[in-house]
C-alpha cells in the first residue's frame, strides 16, 4: 500500500508539486486538486519535473478543476489520469492515507 | 478633467483558487463608475484569467470569463498580458479571450484590446501609471 498526495497550488506560484513529488515514495499516487491541476498541463514550465516524477508515480488530475481552469484533454501531460469526485473517493480508498500538500 | 488618473490593476493570481481574481474584477467594476482612465495588467499565473473555454459547471462556481469580456463597456481601454508569462505556461495570445472596446460618444471601436506584452513595456506601463491596485 502507498499515500496518496493531494496538491492545491499553482506550481508557478508555491513549490507544493515540487515538494509532494521531492518526498513521495514510490508507488504512491499524486491526485492535483484546485489551483494544483495547472501542473498536469503540456508545454510549461512544470512539464519536465511532473513527467519525471511519473516515471515511478502515478499522477491523477480532478476533473471539476480542470474544466473550470480551461484545461482540456489535449492540454494534458500525457499519461496523466483525470477522476471525478467518485474517482477522488476511489484514491483515498486505496490508499493508506491522505498527505495534503498545501 | 484633470482629476482623471491612470489606473492600473495588477492581477498576479489564478482565477478560481482564491479569492484574488474575483475582488480584482469587482473592483473595475466598481471603479468604472468613477470616470478614470483604467489599464489593466495580467502576469504570472494572472495569465490564466483570460484563457478561454472555462466551464464552472461541475464545481459550483461562477464562472466570470463572460464578465472579462464585457470590461471595454465598463471603461477599461487596455488589457495588457505579460509575454514570457504566457510562455512559462506553454500558452500563446491564441488562447486568450478577445475584449472589444467602444467609446460610445465618438464611436471609435477597437476589436480586441488584449495585448501581449514584452518585460521593458510591462515595466514602462506600470511606471507611467499614477495609481496601481495590486491582486
Amino acid at each position: 500500500m502507498a499515500d496518496l498526495h493531494t496538491v492545491n497550488k499553482s506550481p508557478f506560484e508555491k513549490n507544493s508539486l515540487e515538494a509532494a513529488i521531492k518526498f513521495s515514495q514510490a508507488g504512491s499516487a499524486i491526485l492535483l486538486i484546485e489551483d494544483g491541476v495547472y501542473g498536469a498541463m503540456k508545454g510549461t514550465a512544470a512539464e519536465g519535473m511532473v513527467k519525471d516524477a511519473m516515471g515511478d508515480k502515478k499522477v491523477y488530475a480532478l476533473k471539476s478543476d480542470l474544466m473550470a481552469r480551461a484545461i482540456k484533454d489535449d492540454r494534458l501531460i500525457d499519461g496523466i489520469e483525470v477522476v471525478d469526485y467518485a474517482g477522488f473517493v476511489d484514491l483515498v480508498e486505496a490508499n493508506d492515507k491522505v498527505q495534503a500538500w498545501l | 478633467m484633470s482629476d482623471i488618473k491612470k489606473f492600473m490593476y495588477l492581477n498576479r493570481r489564478a482565477p478560481y483558487g482564491t479569492i484574488y481574481a474575483w475582488e480584482s474584477l469587482e473592483v473595475v467594476l466598481i471603479g468604472a463608475a468613477f470616470d478614470q482612465e483604467v489599464s489593466l495588467m495580467f502576469m504570472d499565473d494572472g495569465v490564466f484569467q483570460l484563457v478561454k473555454g472555462s466551464d464552472t459547471s461541475a464545481s459550483d462556481m461562477k464562472n466570470f470569463l463572460p464578465t472579462y469580456r464585457t470590461l471595454g463597456d465598463y471603461g477599461v481601454r487596455h488589457m495588457y498580458v505579460d509575454k514570457a508569462s504566457l510562455e512559462a505556461r506553454g500558452l500563446t495570445s491564441d488562447d486568450l479571450i478577445e475584449v472589444a472596446w467602444e467609446d460610445f460618444e465618438t464611436e471609435e471601436e477597437v476589436d480586441n484590446i488584449v495585448e501581449p506584452v514584452d518585460a521593458d513595456q510591462v515595466a514602462q506601463l506600470m511606471a507611467e501609471s499614477e495609481v496601481v491596485f495590486s491582486f
